[in-house]
This record gives structure tokens, C-alpha cells and sequence, in this order.
């Protein structure tokens, strides 16, 4: 049992003067998506066929290229930030905590990496 | 990991039944939370008929009734019995209320009587609110100036700076908003909530108050303040019609605001 007082464990360790750069953050890459996203579904519906070499075609177009890239980047980014908050609020055995935060960052990077990878060397074929 | 079940002490079982004596036309049943953690038993819900022919129209007159003539050892919080003193705020038909100002009319069916929720229970009724008055306390609820006061009057206001602080300066300290915040719920221990949230706010925007960035440094935390998603249960629940969600977000704005 601690003998601290009620205080003194609020106070804790103090301010992390931390939290407003990944909040607007957060704001700032959903703003993005939507932009991003809406032009992801209105060019899939464009799409004259699925057939494998048309999409191949379509993704290596450079306007393309570089939208798609930008939106697996800001999607695995904004995502990497939501699974931050959903970790931080419901996790709470420290060892436990820390391995699932540095977990979620080493997905997110995986997959942000592999995605914009993907789009290049498509990219380089065509 | 966040517990989404009660722990098997804390499961509520079927408790003890109080009819009516008498013949009473009007009746309502009132099934209200009961614990003893000196008891060792599990909490249970005891269900009292109280007779409305005889009971003024308040949730708060049924439980003193209760307590007058059927059952003495139901414990519960109340003073002012006029919503200006938030003891005898409780959850009431599923939502964080004051007793005293809730009508018994306007709920349907039987009456269910909870504490607060996600508190520690003294007893009954009775939350233990040490952490929630410790983090009002941390805000440093009270006017800081560098400058001195004139020496022949108080501090000047104006009417426009006054209206910023009407609002927020009206909450009682109740905590139904806080414990009816799921974030609140997982995270009390860091989380401030909304109350204390909205008494920093009150001096945020003290057009008398000098120390709005040193406020803000205190504030600016991902648990202290960031642990509000905007989910809005404590605008929902509060039964003073006051706003906790609107002076959080502002809260962040201002906090935004001086970063650009």
C-alpha cells in the first residue's frame, strides 16, 4: 500500500508537454485520406477492366505512382497513430504496453515500406 | 488490459424484497444498489415499493422515504436537496444524474439505483471520490496573477470576459460527468476528465488570470487531456445542461493555436 497522497499521484511525473503535435496530426492525415481516398475510389471505378495487365498499366502510370505511394504511406501513418491511442487507452501492464506500441510502429513501418516498394517496382516494368 | 467484466466480489446478486404495507393504490418499485465491503458479501440490489401517494415527486424524497420508514442502513450522499450541491449525483434509469432534481415521472418502469459507475463504493450509494477531488486540486483551481490587485477595489472585469466564465463556473463538482466517460473509466488514474477539465478551463479563459501558458504546459499531456476522444457522454449526462466536451476541445484549440 503507498502512503502517497491523493496529490501527489495525480501529479505523477508531471506534464509530458506532449500530445498536441499527434493530435493535429491525426486531423491533418484524416484531411488527406479523404482527398487521397476519394480519388483512389473514383479512379477504381474509372477503371475500364480489372484484368491483371490493365491494372499493372494503371499503377504505373507516374500521376498514379505517386498517389498511390502517397496514400499507402498517409493510410499505414494515420492508422499507425489511431492503434497509438487504442493501445494507450486499454493496455495497461507495462512490459506489455511498451512491446505492443514498438510492435504497432514496426507493422506500420513494415507496411508503409512494402506498399510504396510495390508501387515502384511496378512502376519500373511497365 | 481493461477488465470488461466485474471482478467476482464486485458481481451484483439478487438482494432482498420491501412491499408495500397497506393498501396503496399508487406504487412504484425502486431497485436500488447495495454494498457493504464490510460485510464481505457481493453487492446486491434490494427493490423497495414505495407508496407515491405519499412521497414527494423527486428520486432523492423516494430514497429518503427509504431510509426513513422502510430501511435505515441505506446509505447515500445528499445536502442542498436543489441541484447546487452535487452530493447526491448517482446513476438513475442508466444515466449520471442528481437525485434531488431527477423526477421520478419522467422514468418508466421500475426505478434502478446505482452508484456512479467505475468508482470505488464506500458504501451504497457512496463513490469514493478521493481521486476526482485530487485532480480538481491539480489544476490549481484559483485566480493566479503576477500583478497586484488595486489596492482600492477588486479586479475589473468586463461583461464580455465575465460571459466567457458563466458557463464553465457553474459546475458543482458532481462527477457525473467524469464517471460517465469511458476514458475516464480505463484511465482515471492519468486521465483528469471532464470536470477537472472544465474547472482548467474556467481559468484558461479568466480574462483576470496571468498564467493561461503555464496552465496550458500543465494540460498539454497525451493522458492528462488527450485521453478525450470527443465522445461526448459527459454534455450527454450533465445535469447541470453544462458543456465539458466544448471546453475541451476549445482547450486543445488554444493549444494548437499557440504551436502556429
Amino acid at each position: 500500500m503507498s502512503l502517497r497522497t491523493p496529490l501527489s499521484r495525480v501529479l505523477g511525473h508531471g506534464s509530458a508537454k506532449e500530445g498536441t503535435a499527434h493530435f493535429v496530426s491525426q486531423r491533418i492525415s484524416a484531411i488527406a485520406l479523404v482527398l487521397l481516398g476519394g480519388w483512389f475510389l473514383v479512379s477504381m471505378y474509372l477503371l475500364e477492366s480489372t484484368a491483371y495487365l490493365e491494372v499493372v498499366r494503371y499503377i504505373g502510370r507516374p500521376l498514379n505512382s505517386v498517389l498511390l505511394s502517397l496514400l499507402s504511406v498517409i493510410v499505414a501513418y494515420h492508422s499507425y497513430l489511431g492503434v497509438q491511442v487504442v493501445i494507450e487507452d486499454y493496455v495497461h501492464a507495462p512490459g506489455l504496453k511498451l512491446l505492443a506500441l514498438i510492435g504497432s510502429r514496426f507493422a506500420h513501418t513494415l507496411i508503409a515500406v512494402a506498399s510504396v516498394y510495390a508501387v515502384i517496382r511496378i512502376g519500373l516494368i511497365i | 488490459m481493461a477488465e470488461f467484466r466485474l471482478p467476482p466480489n464486485s458481481r451484483i446478486k439478487k438482494g432482498r424484497n420491501f412491499p408495500v404495507t397497506g393498501g396503496a393504490s399508487n406504487v412504484r418499485r425502486f431497485a436500488v444498489y447495495r454494498y457493504d465491503p464490510s460485510a464481505g458479501d457481493n453487492p446486491r440490489v434490494d427493490t423497495y415499493e414505495v407508496d407515491m401517494d405519499n412521497c414527494a415527486p423527486m428520486v432523492l424524497d423516494a430514497l429518503i422515504k427509504i431510509k426513513n420508514e422502510i430501511d435505515p442502513t441505506l446509505t447515500f450522499r445528499r445536502s442542498c436537496r436543489e441541484g447546487i450541491c452535487g452530493s447526491c449525483s448517482m446513476n438513475i434509469d442508466g444515466s449520471n444524474t442528481l437525485a434531488c432534481t431527477k423526477s421520478i415521472d419522467e422514468i418508466k418502469g421500475d426505478v434502478k439505483i446505482y452508484p456512479l459507475p467505475h468508482m470505488p463504493i464506500v458504501k451504497d450509494l457512496v463513490p469514493d471520490l478521493t481521486n476526482f477531488y485530487a485532480q480538481y486540486a491539480s489544476i490549481k483551481p484559483w485566480l493566479q496573477s503576477h500583478t497586484p490587485p488595486p489596492p482600492d477595489r477588486e479586479r475589473l472585469q468586463s461583461k464580455q470576459d465575465q460571459e466567457m466564465i458563466d458557463e464553465p463556473a457553474a459546475c458543482i463538482l458532481c462527477a457525473c460527468c467524469s464517471t460517465a466517460c469511458p476514458s475516464y473509466w480505463w484511465n482515471s488514474d492519468r486521465y483528469l476528465g471532464p470536470a477537472a477539465l472544465l474547472a482548467a478551463y474556467r481559468w484558461l479563459v479568466d480574462s483576470r488570470d496571468e498564467v493561461t501558458g503555464e496552465r496550458l504546459d500543465d494540460l498539454e499531456d497525451p493522458f492528462r487531456l488527450y485521453r478525450c476522444h470527443t465522445i461526448m457522454n459527459c454534455t450527454q449526462t450533465c445535469p447541470k445542461g453544462l458543456n465539458p466536451a466544448k471546453a475541451i476541445a476549445e482547450t486543445k484549440k488554444m493549444l494548437a493555436e499557440r504551436r502556429y
